[in-house]
């Protein structure tokens, strides 16, 4: 088996064990992205000789039995995340030229815990789409097919997991970013509770609804990495200040006694009835296990695109008027005056999706809107909210499709954004609540992965990790790779 | 609800963001579909409902009110595009 092919708990052992050093490590996943990475186009910048530092640094402190979590394990971080003295684009030309000068709190946590930062993925431009099109730097390849979207926003997180160029990603979800690619390109990633990883460094789009989180190859990869993310941080005020919990505790834990409710709204009509099918196919399997499952109602749900694409634009509006030309960030060229400089740096800097959503969130926001448009959506927002809560008094989980389809052609919904906003139609509602939710790889369908998504109720990311574990190790869809690369 | 270029053009101006004549045309009927999907929420009852804010409806925490050295300047002043002096510079404001 290729060092490539192994699960980042596998890698673990193996460092652990001292078959292998974390620098023989990194050098063999930064040599797979040379190789590889032109074709899919999943790093925006690459941190070759930072990352051998890294390693070799990690490999002293092993020496020493002075090992962290992640010591000596090669990981990618969204390049939405500020990464000290290495550039921090957010997908965006507006910051092309800007080196961070300091840290996020997931980036700098991750490395006290031993974690070597291979490079920095290619995503969405700030955070700002479901197909990884509206980035900069150009769109990223879904390994399983090159001609097709990985998803977005952490649509570069996903492929080189996918992809085997990284063992694991950071990714950002403020409606589906990271579940959503994660479907698309069959791995494996968790959006956890509202306020349980900081904030602090990672580029704000909605400020309610960001939350970061881990994608790789499994459950077990997800839990060792949210285990490294999670804490209290004062730097971010929305950061809850609560215990921290074990996630790699209870991941063998027997699903005996466990309630499943799959709610009617997540099977409409016109759902794709192979996504349906593979999605009860999984509550079978839950079944199996002897888990129980049950109907549930989550009506107001249907209002979750809607109410999402008020709030998340008015937060956005307010977040990016930060980029001015002043400060950091692109300057237009010879600024006639101050109104000029900031008009220009800023339609010049922004592409053309987020203009449109800044443009609708400054709407919603502006005098005489605000009532009908997001006063209404906060509203909205805790109807849906009560829907879970509801839910949750029967349920211990929830279980539903992740994306209405699989991974689709390049192109096909660049130009239709209230299309392509649909692609996040079973994942926003999560968001707006505030709850963890996961997807995980559940079947194939013409060749292309889909995933079911697991939501759980506020703080049981430990409950829907152990019931993935649970699901991944009675099948194998979670080791399917794309034939991409071949198997050196 | 759809929208006009001109309104377009006024949003754009309190955005800060240079729309031309050419691009409102456009704007505005992408803009009225966003709008459009959105004005759903008009369906929904929610004279008795509060609010959502906090997912979690907790309040901000506050931290100690302790001053910290923020000796970042000669860190973050690179960053601008132009700057002298200690100072962001601008296009002059005041004549």
């Amino acid at each position: 088996m290729s060092l490539h092919q192994h699960t980042l708990t596998e890698l673990k052992t193996l460092l652990d064990g001292g078959d292998i050093s974390s620098r023989e490590l990194t050098d063999y996943f930064l040599a797979r992205i040379e190789r590889f990475d032109g074709e899919l186009n999943s790093f925006v910048t690459v941190t070759a000789e930072q990352a051998r530092s890294e390693a070799d640094a990690a490999d002293v402190l092993r020496g020493k039995g002075e090992a962290g979590l992640l010591n000596g394990l090669p990981i990618a971080h969204k390049d939405i995340f500020c990464t000290n003295g290495v550039r921090t684009s957010c997908g965006s030309r507006m910051l092309d030229n800007f080196i961070s000068p300091y840290d996020a709190t997931v980036v700098k946590k991750m490395r006290a815990a031993g974690a070597v930062m291979l490079g920095k993925t290619n995503m969405d431009e700030f955070a700002m789409g479901s197909s990884n099109e509206t980035s900069f730097y150009g769109p990223v390849k879904n390994p399983w097919d090159l001609s097709r979207v990985p998803g977005g926003s952490s649509g570069g997180s996903a492929a080189a997991v996918a992809a085997r160029l990284a063992p694991a990603a950071t990714g950002t979800d403020t409606g589906g970013s990271i579940r959503q690619p994660a479907a698309l390109t069959g791995i494996t990633g968790l959006k956890p509770t509202y306020g349980t990883v900081s904030r602090w460094g990672m580029i704000a789009f909605a400020s309610s609804l960001d939350q970061a989180g881990p994608m790789a190859q499994s459950a077990a990869d997800c839990a060792l990495l949210l285990q490294s993310m999670v804490g209290h941080d004062d730097k971010d005020s929305t950061s809850l200040n609560r215990p921290v919990d074990n996630y790699l505790a209870d991941l063998d834990k027997p699903l005996a006694g466990l309630t499943v409710g799959l709610p009617e709204e997540f099977f409409p009509a016109s759902l794709d009835a192979r996504i349906a099918e593979l999605t009860r196919e999984t509550a079978r399997e839950l079944e199996r296990q002897g888990a129980k499952v049950v109907s549930v109602s989550l009506p107001s749900v249907k209002l979750s695109v809607p109410a999402y694409y008020v709030i998340a634009p008015a937060e956005a509006s307010s977040n990016l008027s930060r980029f001015d030309g002043v400060r950091y960030g692109y300057r237009c060229q010879d600024p006639v005056d101050l109104m000029d400089l900031y008009k220009r740096s800023r339609s010049e800097g922004f592409g053309d999706e987020v203009q449109r959503r800044i443009l609708v969130g400054t709407y919603a926001l502006s005098h005489g809107y605000y009532d009908a448009y997001y006063l209404r959506a906060q509203k909205v927002r805790r109807l849906i909210s009560d829907d879970f809560a509801r839910a949750f008094e029967k349920a211990d989980v929830i279980l539903g499709p992740t994306s209405p389809e699989v991974a689709f052609p390049l192109g096909a919904k660049k130009d239709d954004p209230v299309t392509m906003y649909m692609a996040d139609v079973f994942t926003i509602a999560v968001n707006l609540a505030g709850l963890p939710a996961l997807s995980m790889p559940a079947g194939m369908i013409d060749g292309l992965p889909a995933g079911v998504q697991l939501v759980g109720n506020y703080f049981r990311e430990g409950q829907i990790l152990n019931v993935a574990h649970r699901y991944q190790q009675a099948t194998d869809w979670h080791r399917q790779a794309p034939a991409f690369g071949g198997e050196q | 609800m759809a929208i006009d270029q001109d309104t377009v053009m006024k949003v754009a101006h309190l955005a800060r963001l240079h729309v031309s004549s050419e691009q409102s045309a456009a704007l505005a009927g992408r803009l009225s579909d966003i709008l459009n999907m959105v004005d759903e929420l008009a369906s929904a009852d929610v004279d008795q409902i509060a609010p959502l804010a906090h997912p979690l409806d907790v309040s901000q925490p506050l931290r100690a009110d302790i001053a910290e050295p923020a000796d970042l300047r000669d860190r973050v002043l690179p960053l601008a595009a132009a700057s002298e002096g200690g100072c962001f510079l601008v296009p002059r404001v005041i004549e």
